[in-house]
């Protein structure tokens, strides 16, 4: 694996559009993926991250705009582009009436300098060795997601697309699969990786881009991005009423009412009489403290990290002011 | 070129996992022994009757003689039993048995019959889904996404699909000589066949009429149901190029062959559908000296108007394939 130097730019995306039909799809996305790092590409479901994942690997022809991949034009020069690429969009997709082996075969064939030994080499790296001659009928989800990253890192590129690689995945597979990333990382390969879900990115990502309504809202990494979101922190009292008392009484602590937080309503299911805040974390030791001396039982504080809808919240605002 | 070699090995390569020429062959191995029960059973009722082949011949020019002069019979009709009459007395003139049951002989009247739906269907089993399969399967966006530009896949594709019509051709010919052999015998291959016989009207101009051994006939036919073939092989190419489901583009090309071969016999005065491509793909009629679907259709005209509709597809297929996005 070629080792990049973390400044180089390896996949560039300049005022990109895309109209479907007089509709714009995706109406401005700029970033740029330097070499050894893992970007996320986050985004609700419709904001258009496929769509652009699409256009970065010449699937969709952008009506307007620059994408360039090690250098290369995608447009102008796709084959060139193409060949330090490697992707997965959408589901990972596989001939099924062939084996796995077959299938690498295919795409062995589909690009100069790969053999024999280097469909070995990336059958092993996905540990899929045991099973590589069955057909792909018979595999799994989370086989064909490891026969498609296969696939995808045959031609040994600079960069690899994933787009919602976790779907379908258990726990433990996510697990691996973020270990897995970080390992190619470390063996300079860049990453651009899509999702949904913030806290997968946040686990998974260097730096960040923010997609809603087919335009970036910002890039950056995840702790630039979230400083300035508070995080809720939710009480629950032995004395629910005195408990609200003394938090409305503390200065620094703003009670949010039960219909304005953005809170998963799965999280609060088990949690009685719950109180939501938003509060500087260092101060929550202090106030538990000051319950515990005014007779009020704390049953538990808990901070719940903010949600990507919160983000989306304050980034809007932000727009809608600024 | 060394680059597309792999190419063509990955798409002769999915058709043949696909099973699809299986099946073809299948197919062909069921069909055939029934229409050679059919055909012996034929033989044995004409053996019954005429003890000569020339007595059969007599009696089925009387036949149609009498038809003819009915008023009943519609002119059409009329005009190609007169053709036939006057084709039949040509081989009775020159002692030739136009339908010498031999295995040659049945294996050149099962081809030519088959031009015009059966060869078609099957060619279509195979290019039916060639590019509509890979986009419901998903597959398309991992083709398209590797350094090949997508004119070298379609064409790739476009030499696997060539490659397997051929097959498709030769084996249909070798499967039906060796099993209808096994019952009426495997010669026949010498036996003088007449051609170039030109049509005029209700009558034909027999100057031209040659004979030519039944396996040099045998040569002719398969070449020219491999030109019609490759135009309905290109023609499905296209249609799977430009609908999104397979089965839709089956339905397609179905419709389209069948509404021709309804067309050939219904459209004597309609002049213009002899502009259609599947009025157009009985090719081996000219061979045979049968009246055309319209008058005024020749060889020559047919082999243009054919080679029309594929190179406007083949230019339809490339300039959709290469500029086309892939949504789904």
């Amino acid at each position: 694996m070629q080792k990049t130097n973390h400044s180089d730019v390896v996949l560039s995306v300049k005022n990109v559009k895309k109209q479907i039909g007089g509709k714009p799809i995706i109406k401005n996305v700029t970033f740029d993926v330097y070499g050894g790092e893992i970007f996320g590409f986050l985004g609700p479901n419709g904001a258009g991250k496929t769509t652009t994942i699409r256009m970065l690997v010449d699937l969709i022809k952008p009506t307007s705009g620059e994408i360039t991949i090690c250098g290369e034009d995608i447009q102008r020069h796709p084959e060139a582009a193409l060949r330090s690429v490697g992707c997965i969009v959408e589901n990972p997709e596989a001939y099924s009436y062939m084996t796995g082996w077959d299938n690498l075969e295919h795409f062995a064939r589909m690009q100069r300098g790969i053999d024999e030994a280097r469909i070995r080499e990336v059958v092993a790296i996905v540990g899929l060795e045991t099973r590589i001659h069955d057909k792909v009928k018979t595999f799994s989800l989370g086989m064909r997601q490891r026969l498609g990253i296969a696939q995808a890192l045959l031609g040994r590129p600079k960069l690899l697309i994933l787009d919602e690689p976790t779907n379908g995945l258990d726990p433990k597979g996510i697990k691996e699969l973020r270990e897995f990333v970080r390992m190619l990382a470390d063996q300079g390969m860049s990453l651009f990786i899509s999702s949904h879900l913030l806290s997968e990115i946040q686990l998974m990502c260097d730096r960040v881009a923010i997609i809603s309504r087919g335009e970036v809202l910002a890039v950056g990494t995840v702790d630039d991005l979230l400083r300035g979101t508070d995080n809720y922190v939710v009480w629950q009292f032995e004395q629910p009423d005195a408990g609200k008392r003394l938090l409305a009484g503390e200065r620094d602590v703003r009670i949010v009412p039960g219909n304005e937080h953005r809170i998963d309503e799965s999280v609060l299911a088990g949690m009685k009489d719950a109180q939501i805040t938003t509060m500087n974390q260092d101060r929550v030791a202090a106030l538990v403290a000051k319950a515990v001396r005014a007779g009020i039982g704390v049953v538990s504080v808990q901070s719940i990290a903010p949600t990507l809808e919160q983000l989306f919240l304050r980034m809007t605002e932000g727009e809608s002011i600024g | 070129m060394d680059r597309l070699l792999p190419l063509i090995q990955n798409e002769t390569l999915k058709i043949w996992k696909k099973k699809r020429f299986f099946v073809i062959v299948l197919v062909l191995l069921i069909l055939i022994p029934v229409f050679t029960y059919a055909q012996l059973r034929i033989a044995e009722t004409n053996k019954k009757n005429f003890k000569d082949w020339h007595n059969q011949l007599v009696q089925q020019i009387n036949e149609y003689q009498n038809m003819l002069s009915s008023d009943r019979i519609p002119d059409e009709w009329k005009r190609s039993r007169r053709i036939a009459v006057q084709q039949l007395q040509y081989y009775l003139d020159h002692d030739v048995n136009p339908n010498s049951p031999d295995g040659v002989t049945f294996t050149r009247s099962f081809m030519s019959n088959a031009v015009t739906l059966f060869f078609p269907l099957l060619v279509l089993a195979i290019a039916s889904d060639l590019v509509s399969g890979e986009r419901t399967s998903g597959t398309i966006k991992m083709l398209l996404t590797r350094p090949v530009r997508r004119w070298k896949i379609l064409l790739s594709k476009l030499v696997a699909l060539t490659f397997y019509v051929s097959l498709t051709v030769v084996v249909s010919g070798v499967l039906c000589y060796l099993i209808s052999g096994a019952v009426f015998g495997y010669n026949g291959w010498e036996i003088p066949v007449f051609t170039g016989f030109v049509i005029q009207g209700s009558s034909i101009e027999s100057s031209f009429v040659h004979a030519v051994p039944q396996w040099l006939y045998m040569l002719m036919e398969a070449g020219l149901i491999w030109v019609s073939s490759m135009t309905v092989a290109i023609l499905a190419l296209m249609v799977s190029v430009l609908v999104r489901s397979t089965s839709a583009s089956i339905v397609t090309m179905m419709a389209a062959v069948i509404s021709g071969t309804i067309l050939s016999s219904m459209s004597s005065s309609w002049h213009s559908a002899k502009f259609i491509f599947s009025v157009n793909l009985q090719l081996t009629d000219y061979l045979a000296g049968s009246p055309p679907p319209i008058t005024g259709m020749t060889l020559g005209f047919s082999l243009l108007i054919l080679a029309f509709w594929a190179a406007v597809s083949l230019a339809v297929s490339f300039s959709v394939f290469t500029k086309q996005d892939i949504m789904n």
